[in-house]
């Protein structure tokens, strides 16, 4: 029970306060925004209807949170799931590379890591190109890749899921590679002392003592994969996917369709996040990690 | 058997063999600097080696040498592009963004209350795809830089806050004693104490900011820019099946990514000499 109230008063209570005053911020801000597109098509309203006409345009310049809120709820529940007005049939080919690039990259993350931890030669060669890697603004190239892809005849999925593993396998290597190193020497030479093969020391204790350092890791990955999903839709004119909506949101002027895109992917993010830290919490308190 | 397919594998075995060979002087500190080094080199002799020996078309992977004298040729178009792209869009932003998420964390830092509700929703925020906000801000600051500023300002605005607030907030209590047993003003402790404890985690915040204001510029730019910039020029070199540019672009990226970088790294090392991360 105390605990709950803390947990209330120290950290629902406050970033709720914040939420809110966000939401009045950006009912006041849309009145500037649109009071200009409203001037030109309702002349000489009164001022509290030129305050609600703001907050209800069909294309504003800001759109306020209920009509984001009612575009995704209707176009969530209110059309069917494989159609192309559904945000669930984009925010499903969108998901769809994330997880496949993300998969990807994590597999990869994880092998380059185990390369590096075991062999010297790796770790000198190949660790600090991984770490110049990413100062590269590597989404600048999604266009190439997923034009090169698509002219040798890879469409779809594949391409987007590239970039996505591109983005999330740095932090799984830079993870991994602390986390695979965390064990202190002593329980190296313990495990010595009992005659582990190297394999063995990697699958009793290297590898359960990275796990903290590789959810960490995951979840910084995942967050990228959707950026990296996303972007991906972009450069290559594709009609499906959260990316694509926005593209389209823009071509058409449509700010509502661009917001409700931009909160579907805020949603999917808080949902991939909030997976891994539950598994994270399932796992780590079997092994005892946590309590 | 090709012959430039032959030179490709001699390359690549001598290459590890000597990779091998080196790193096992690990105490000799020169083996940091050359292995890395020769396999960089080695990796460019391959590509070069495996373009020619299998023919690969350039429209899908052009040659280093390719690349590079298409980037000697068109140096005017890649110092404009990195003008209007890294200098106008990304650096202001850069600088107003995380300027501005660090004033904002020294004012909120009296607060608790705004701090705990800030910082779980800044790192929410951090791992949102924001750039998807540049459609919006193309549309609200028009097709020059302005837009790409503002786009950039708000992806490093929450990294930077929550980095700034940590920094700030996490002091060993007895310094903090010391500091009023001295009877120091609160601006006293801040710049004595505070912000100097605080530039770990203010260069880390800098750091991760640095990648996100390249990237946010240049993806800001596939939305709509005048006909410059390195976005614009990817995008549309992309089209024309022109990859040799499109590389060059992406080396000059990679570039001024690695030395943006580099400068926030040297100047961590001079100013906070004093920390553990940074001892040998």
């Amino acid at each position: 029970m105390g605990m709950k109230s803390s947990y209330l008063s120290y950290k629902l209570i406050p970033v709720t306060t914040i939420v809110l005053l966000i939401g009045v911020f950006w009912y006041l801000v849309a009145i500037p925004m649109n009071s200009e597109k409203v001037s030109r098509q309702f002349k000489d309203l009164p001022t509290s209807e030129h305050v609600i006409k703001c907050w209800s345009l069909k294309k504003p310049k800001l759109p306020t949170p209920h009509q984001i809120i009612t575009e995704m709820v209707n176009t969530t529940f209110f059309k069917k799931i494989n159609s192309k007005r559904s945000l669930v049939y984009h925010g499903w080919i969108t998901l769809q590379a994330t997880l496949a690039g993300f998969f990807l990259g994590t597999l990869f993350g994880i092998l380059l890591a185990l390369g590096i931890v075991h062999n010297k030669a790796m770790d000198l060669s190949v660790m600090p190109w991984v770490i110049a890697s990413q100062t590269i603004p590597i989404l600048a190239i999604a266009p190439m890749i997923i034009v090169v892809m698509n002219s040798v005849g890879v469409t779809g999925l594949l391409p987007k899921a590239i970039i996505s593993m591109y983005l999330s396998f740095f932090p799984v290597v830079v993870g991994m590679v602390k986390g695979l190193r965390s064990p202190d020497q002593i329980q190296l030479d313990q495990m010595k002392t009992w005659s582990a093969s190297s394999n063995q020391i990697l699958w009793y204790l290297r590898f359960p003592s990275s796990l903290p350092f590789l959810f960490a890791s995951l979840k910084v990955g995942v967050a990228a994969s959707l950026v990296g999903a996303i972007v991906g839709e972009l450069p290559s004119g594709a009609i499906s996917g959260l990316g694509a909506r926005m593209l389209a949101g823009t071509y058409y002027g449509q700010t509502i369709m661009i917001w409700s895109a931009l909160f579907a992917a805020a949603f999917l993010a808080a949902f991939l996040v909030f997976t891994i830290d539950f598994l994270q919490k399932i796992t780590l308190k079997r092994m005892a990690i946590i309590r | 058997m090709n012959i430039y397919l032959l030179m490709f594998f001699i390359i690549w075995i001598g290459g590890w063999w000597l990779n091998v060979r080196i790193s096992k002087f690990e105490t000799f500190n020169l083996a940091k600097f050359i292995v890395p080094s020769l396999f960089g080199v080695v990796f460019l002799f391959m590509w070069e080696l495996i373009v020619i020996g299998l023919t690969i078309n350039p429209v899908l992977l052009p040659a280093p040498t390719a690349i590079a004298s298409k980037f000697s040729s068109s140096l005017d178009i890649l110092w404009i592009d990195f003008v209007q792209t890294l200098v106008k869009g990304a650096l202001s932003g850069y600088i107003l963004g995380c300027g501005s998420a660090f004033l904002t964390a020294i004012a909120i830092d009296k607060f608790n209350f705004l701090k705990r509700g800030l910082l779980p929703l800044g790192n929410f925020i951090s791992a949102l795809p924001i750039v998807g906000m540049a459609p919006i801000f193309v549309m609200w600051f028009g097709f020059d830089w302005q837009s790409k500023c503002a786009i950039v300002v708000v992806m490093v605005y929450f990294p930077m806050l929550v980095n700034s607030v940590q920094g700030l907030e996490l002091i060993d209590p007895s310094r903090q004693d010391l500091m009023r047993t001295y009877n120091a003003s609160y601006t006293q402790t801040l710049f004595k104490l505070r912000l100097p404890s605080a530039l770990p985690f203010i260069f880390n915040g800098l750091k991760i900011c640095s990648t996100l204001a390249l990237i946010g510029a240049i993806v800001a730019e596939f939305f709509g820019s005048p006909i410059k910039g390195m976005g614009f020029r990817i995008s549309s070199e992309v089209g024309r099946f022109a990859l040799d540019m499109v590389w060059a672009e992406i080396f000059v990226a990679g570039m001024a990514g690695c030395l943006f970088y580099g400068v926030i790294a040297l100047i961590e090392r001079r100013t906070t000499f004093w920390h553990p991360s940074q001892q040998k």
